[in-house]
């Protein structure tokens, strides 16, 4: 019999794989496999969210890359400590999708030691200012960790704006109190509303950031929607949601978390390996998506940028 | 094994497969790892409460195949118990003995959890017919008395580690002191010599 072989030329154009589908033959089957899971099983409750098209265009990138992966969209917007709407991780998503509601006015108040004081709509406020993309770790006092592309600028910018006088020794945040938007609200976890707090040089420092979005679009509810602080050396509370009001103050603000546990939470709260919670250590994290733990850096990596803010302070006792 | 005992037998094992399946498809969360760690806990928490549970409702109801549960699900704790404590072991602490020690010092509520879990251990090596003979009813009953300091432990546990919202743990806590009430509601309601019946 004479069979004929096939030689490698002889192979139909249209047989051959594309290499795009080649490159991407993992993605795909990772996809298959996650569609056919998701239209099984997906519960409806659980948003398993695509990253969406970047609605920011034209952000300054620059000088704020880490080597770290990234964390999933998904998990980063599925998995939030918000009390105000739940103190489940899985609440806040359910239960932030249509806030802020849109058809009220977000105001946001700057007031105190300052010769600029104003209240401005959440667009006049944000308009003079150069959004950034800016890729940070996001370390939670509960030992689990983030790597999230923020957008924003930074507070220093805002702060220079407003003009603080020689008494504003601090800056005090507040999140919107509205237990209508906010359900979590009604139950009194925390002394609503949430407070948070910086000393000024802090709030000054060039990593101090206000952030309007993540992954290049605009924040959801659940992430602090529509502005929100974000300091990336200290515990993730202090990354005030939600904020509606900016305050120069001489005296150190008594934020939510130091009122909820004064012993368990400081005014401080920098990220700091050697320095416990009373109730568990701070030595080592579980960065969301790996399996093994990491260890905790001191002030989750950036000694560098601002370890000179607490140089001759005792650590220890002002945590 | 009767057929109402094997039902329960197999029910009580939904949990662990739902855990499992749900693991493997992916539907934890974000922090999947946390999930199934609370989640082994709070199953073991639960079916103490269960086991807790039969003896005041086999006198309300006087449903004798209740009783018969009573072991298997008191096994059922230490099967859940085993998993959470091999978590935290593993996936917590990845074995590194040293500093599972440190914490089990340091940590108060880490400390209590593993009282509580050591304490099963005499509970399941005397649950055999063979050791309840060996021990004698009273002995035995006096040792498996341990079992309220168990589930004492238990809920302060799960107290303190709750992080700022108490709701939960408060629930069980009540629900432990319902259970503990009926009991000593039950001792003085009955003469003293019924007392031995307490179990």
């Amino acid at each position: 019999m004479n069979i004929r072989k096939k030689r490698l030329g002889e192979l139909p154009a249209s047989e051959v794989t594309d290499l795009n589908v080649y490159l991407n033959r993992r993605q795909f089957l990772n996809g298959s496999a996650a569609l056919a899971t998701a239209s099984l099983l997906q519960s409806p409750l659980v948003n398993a969210a695509e990253t969406p098209e970047p609605t920011f265009t034209n952000l300054v990138k620059g000088g704020f890359e880490l080597e770290d992966k990234l964390t999933k969209y998904d998990s980063v917007t599925t998995y939030n400590n918000f009390y105000e709407f739940g103190t489940d991780k899985a609440s806040p998503a359910i239960l932030a999708t249509k806030f802020p509601d849109k058809s009220k006015p977000w105001r946001v108040t700057i007031e105190g030691e300052c010769d600029h004081p104003g209240e401005y709509d959440y667009d006049d406020l944000i308009r003079p200012f150069t959004l950034e993309e800016r890729v940070y770790r996001f370390r939670c006092v509960e030992g689990w960790s983030m790597v999230i592309p923020w957008v924003g600028f930074p507070l220093a910018d805002l702060i220079k704006r407003a003009q603080p006088n020689s008494r504003a020794k601090y800056v005090q945040f507040t999140t919107l109190y509205d237990t209508e938007q906010m359900p979590g609200q009604n139950r009194k976890v925390l002394d609503w509303p949430y407070v948070e707090g910086l000393r000024i040089d802090e709030a000054m420092n060039p990593l101090t950031l206000l952030s309007v979005g993540l992954y290049g679009s605009e924040l959801l509810g659940q992430n602090g929607a529509p502005i929100r602080l974000v300091v990336p050396w200290k515990y993730g509370f202090k990354s005030i949601k939600s904020i509606v009001n900016i305050r120069f103050v001489e005296e150190m603000p008594n934020s939510a978390w130091m009122k909820a546990g004064p012993r368990e939470y400081g005014f401080y709260s920098n990220v700091n390996p050697d320095v416990d919670h009373p109730r568990w250590s701070q030595n080592r994290e579980r960065r969301i998506g790996e399996f093994l733990k990491r260890k905790t850096e001191m002030f989750n990596g950036y000694e560098e940028e601002v370890a000179h803010l607490y140089s001759g302070m005792d650590l220890a006792r002002n945590f | 094994m009767s057929k109402f005992k094997i039902a329960v037998f197999i029910i009580s094992l939904v949990p662990v497969t739902w855990l499992v399946f749900s693991l493997l498809t992916d539907q934890l969360g974000a922090n999947p790892i946390e999930a199934i760690t609370r989640e082994t806990g709070l199953w073991a928490l639960r079916f103490l409460w269960l086991t807790l549970l039969i003896t005041p409702l086999h006198w309300i109801t006087g449903w004798n195949k209740l009783v018969s549960l009573r072991r298997m699900l008191g096994l059922y704790v230490f099967f859940y118990a085993v998993l959470h404590m091999l978590l935290y072991l593993w996936l917590d602490q990845f074995f590194n003995i040293d500093d599972i020690i440190k914490d089990i010092i340091k940590r108060p509520f880490i400390t209590i959890g593993f009282v509580s879990f050591v304490s099963l251990i005499p509970l399941v090596i005397t649950s055999n017919n063979a050791m309840v003979k060996k021990l004698g009813a009273k002995k035995w009953k006096k040792l498996h008395r341990l079992t309220y300091f168990i589930a004492t432990a238990t809920a302060v546990h799960f107290y303190m580690l709750v992080k700022q919202d108490k709701f939960e743990p408060i629930i069980y806590m009540v629900l432990l002191l319902l259970l503990f009430s009926i009991r000593v509601y039950k001792h003085y309601q009955k003469p003293r010599t019924m007392a031995s019946s307490l179990s």
